[in-house]
C-alpha cells in the first residue's frame, strides 16, 4: 500500500475518456497568447475550453491559439461562449466538429446581461438536437437538481452547474444546491463559472464535484501564471479534504492535547 | 464527304461568358467578387487561409474538408470561415 492512492490512481472520466487534472481552464480574456500558454501549462490542465469565431479575413497569417496551445496535447473542448439561441449553438459546435473532428462539447445558451445566466429552455433544446447529431455534451446550466436531472436523463454526458454567474468571481455562491446535484448525479458535475480564487475551486472540490471549470479567475489575476498554480494546489487539496472526508462541525470546543498529564 | 461542323450546345456562348464573369458572395458577413465556377478551396487559397485550421458553412450548411475542392460557390452564397479563439 502506498497510503495515497487518491493523489495517485483518482482519475475522473467523461465520455469514456480518462484524465487526471481535475482542472479545466478557458483559454479567453489573456493579455497574449504566449501568456495564454503559460497559465495553462501552470494549471496542469489536460482540457481546455475554446471559442468559435470567425476567421480575420484581412489578416489570416495572424497567430492562432493552436500554435501555442496544441490540440496535440490538449484536449479542445469547444463552447457556445457568445450563442443566446438554441439554433446559434447547434451551428458553432458543427462548425467546431467539422474543424477539429471533436464531438466532445461545452453547451452554454445564455440569457441577456447582466447576469448571462443559463437559459435553461434554450439549452434543453439545443442539448437534445446535438446529442441527436451524435454529440457528447457537457452542458452548463442552472444550480438547479431538477434541470440537472433531466440533462443527464437526457443524455449530456457531464452536468456543469454554475458556482455564480460568468466572469462574476463570486465564488460558489449555492454550496448546498451544488452539494444536492452532485449527490443525486450519476455523470460528472462541475462547477463552471463565479470561481474568482483559489478557496472557491476548493470548496467545489470539497463539496464532492468531479472537476472546476473556470477561465477569469486565472485570466484575471494580477499574476495569471501563478494563479494557475493556485487553481492546481486548490483543485488537488479540495479533492483531496473531499476523499479524506471532513471532521463533524460543533460548536464547542474540544481540545487536541490531553488532559491527563497537566503539571500541577 | 467532310463531316459537319461540330455545332455548340444552345446557351453555349452564355455558359462561355459566366466562366469568365465574377460573382458577388458574402464571406463572414463581407461581400466579395470571386470568379464564377469557383470552389471553396479556391477562396481558401485566394485568402490564404489553412484549411486544415478552419471550418466551413455556406448557407447555414457545414461543407465537409474533403469536399472543398468539389463544392461550387453559387452568386448570393452565404460563407462563413471560422477557427478557434481563446474563449472560456
Amino acid at each position: 500500500m502506498d497510503g495515497h492512492p487518491a493523489t495517485i490512481d483518482d482519475m475522473w472520466e467523461v465520455a469514456g475518456r480518462r484524465f487526471r487534472s481535475r482542472l479545466i481552464v478557458g483559454t479567453g480574456r489573456y493579455k497574449s497568447l504566449e501568456e495564454t500558454a503559460a497559465a495553462i501549462e501552470a494549471s496542469g490542465a489536460e482540457i481546455v475550453t475554446v471559442a468559435v469565431r470567425r476567421v480575420n479575413l484581412s489578416d489570416p497569417n495572424a497567430p492562432m491559439l493552436q500554435d501555442f496551445v496544441p490540440p496535440s496535447r490538449y484536449t479542445y473542448l469547444p463552447n457556445t461562449a457568445g450563442c443566446h439561441t438554441a439554433s446559434d449553438a447547434v451551428r458553432t459546435l458543427r462548425l467546431a466538429r467539422e474543424a477539429g473532428g471533436w464531438n466532445l462539447v461545452k453547451l452554454e445558451v445564455l440569457g441577456p446581461p447582466p447576469f448571462l445566466y443559463p437559459d435553461m429552455r434554450a439549452t434543453f433544446e439545443a442539448a437534445e438536437a446535438l446529442i441527436k447529431d451524435g454529440f457528447q455534451v457537457m452542458v452548463y446550466c442552472a444550480d438547479d437538481p431538477l434541470a440537472a436531472k433531466r440533462l443527464e436523463e437526457m443524455g449530456c454526458v457531464a452536468v456543469m452547474p454554475l458556482g455564480a454567474p460568468i466572469g462574476s468571481g463570486m465564488g460558489v455562491v449555492n454550496p448546498y444546491m451544488i452539494g444536492a446535484i452532485k449527490r443525486e448525479a450519476k455523470v460528472p458535475v462541475l462547477v463552471d463559472a463565479g470561481i474568482g480564487t483559489a478557496s472557491d475551486a476548493a470548496l467545489a472540490m470539497e463539496l464532492g464535484c468531479d472537476a472546476v471549470l473556470l477561465n477569469s479567475a486565472i485570466a484575471h489575476a494580477r499574476d495569471p501564471v501563478r494563479m494557475a498554480r493556485a487553481m492546481k494546489a486548490a483543485v488537488e487539496a479540495g479533492r483531496d479534504a473531499f476523499l479524506a472526508g471532513r471532521m463533524p462541525r460543533n460548536y464547542s470546543a474540544d481540545p487536541s492535547s490531553p488532559m491527563a498529564g497537566l503539571i500541577r | 464527304m467532310r463531316p459537319p461542323a461540330l455545332r455548340r450546345p444552345p446557351g453555349f456562348a452564355t455558359f462561355r461568358a459566366s466562366m469568365d464573369a465574377r460573382i458577388a458572395i458574402t464571406v463572414n458577413g463581407e461581400t466579395r467578387d470571386i470568379a464564377a465556377g469557383a470552389t471553396v478551396a479556391a477562396l481558401l487559397a485566394e485568402i490564404g487561409l489553412d484549411t486544415r485550421k478552419v471550418a466551413v458553412e455556406r448557407n447555414e450548411e457545414i461543407v465537409p474538408r474533403s469536399t472543398y475542392t468539389a463544392v461550387a460557390l453559387t452568386p448570393g452564397d452565404r460563407l462563413e470561415i471560422v477557427h478557434f479563439i481563446g474563449g472560456g
